[in-house]
């Protein structure tokens, strides 16, 4: 039973191997927290279905550089986001914020609901319509 | 009436939304560029021609000009390199390199054995150039008006054939008198 710490110890250090973002942790952990929340909301450009903190392409790796760069500047959120979105376009977010462009993306769920809606309404009010004349004894 | 109209109607809608994406000569990759019409970012870095200068968007300011963002890694811009040794040497727009997360030494020789199509090309070690003038893949070519502005950008090796399509018109029209 003694070997079982020994390799959950092999198990444990082959994840940190296996991290993309080698980097130190920024020293305060409220911009570790926003350092990865926003890692989280960004496409990689080059593989376009990774976020930049999954990808170990260059690229996103020079984007996490230039994130990393503009929390310890002190930069918001915000600002950070207006910055991709100024050089890659709404693309690169994986939320896209409500914008002119992005507006049906944002309005088609609710179109799409209120559409059913009035096509459920218009079939009860039909049946309903329909005179009760059914048999129940004559079923089956 | 109209209930048969309305789903023959949707169903040939929905056609032709499918006939679009079907369309061969449709990038799936390509992306708009945010910049199209809006001015360049200008930059300044070591010159590949003599590391010791430096060069950058200072150098065409004022002209019509091409920038190629290339690198030696990247497999499209030797595709591209007999195309653009031909534009090079034409002559008629300024060409000038952007090189692209590469390493100074292997540049230069790829320069020297292949040819230097540019009138300068600005040695962009870290990317940083690259992040603001939003490159994300080599070769991308940017077409650049006499104020600044980007006329147009394209993804992927170039050859004559797109370069009459694409980069031509637009050529023409910035040159044409108001």
């Amino acid at each position: 039973m003694k070997i079982l710490p020994g390799i959950l110890t092999l198990l444990l250090l082959s994840s940190a191997s296996l991290a993309i973002d080698t980097e130190e942790a920024f020293e305060d952990p409220e911009m570790q927290a926003r350092y990865e929340k926003i890692l989280d909301e960004v496409r990689c450009l080059k593989c376009q279905n990774q976020t930049i903190k999954d990808s170990n392409a260059f690229l996103a790796g020079d984007l996490r550089r230039e994130i990393r760069r503009m929390i310890s500047d002190g930069m918001t959120d915000e600002q950070i986001f207006d910055f991709l979105v100024d050089r890659y376009g709404e693309f690169a977010l994986y939320r896209p914020r409500a914008s002119g462009k992005t507006l049906i993306l944002w309005l088609a769920p609710a179109l799409l609901l209120i559409g059913g809606a009035f096509v459920l309404l218009q079939i009860v009010r039909r049946r309903m319509a329909l005179p009760i004349d059914d048999d129940p004894a004559a079923e089956g | 009436m109209l209930r048969y109209v309305a789903p023959l109607g949707l169903f040939l809608l929905l056609i032709l939304v499918l006939v679009k994406g079907l369309d061969p000569e449709r990038d799936l990759n390509a992306l708009p560029s945010p910049f199209l019409g809006k001015p360049a970012p200008q930059f300044e870095l070591p010159s590949l021609n003599d590391p010791t200068k430096t060069t950058g968007s200072a150098d065409y300011a004022g002209d019509l000009a091409v920038v190629n963002v290339w690198a030696t890694w990247c497999v499209g811009c030797r595709q591209e390199h007999g195309f653009l040794m031909q534009l090079g040497a034409n002559g008629d727009v300024p060409l000038y390199g952007l090189n692209w997360r590469d390493n100074l030494p292997e540049a230069q020789r790829f320069l020297q054995q292949l040819g230097n199509p540019y009138v300068d090309s600005a040695f962009d070690q870290d990317g940083r150039v690259g992040i603001d003038w939003g490159v994300y893949g080599a070769p991308e070519t940017f077409l650049i008006g006499a104020d600044g502005t980007v006329l147009y950008k394209h993804l992927g090796p170039l050859n004559w054939a797109l370069w009459e399509q694409k980069f031509v018109p637009l050529i023409e029209e910035a040159r044409s008198p108001q």
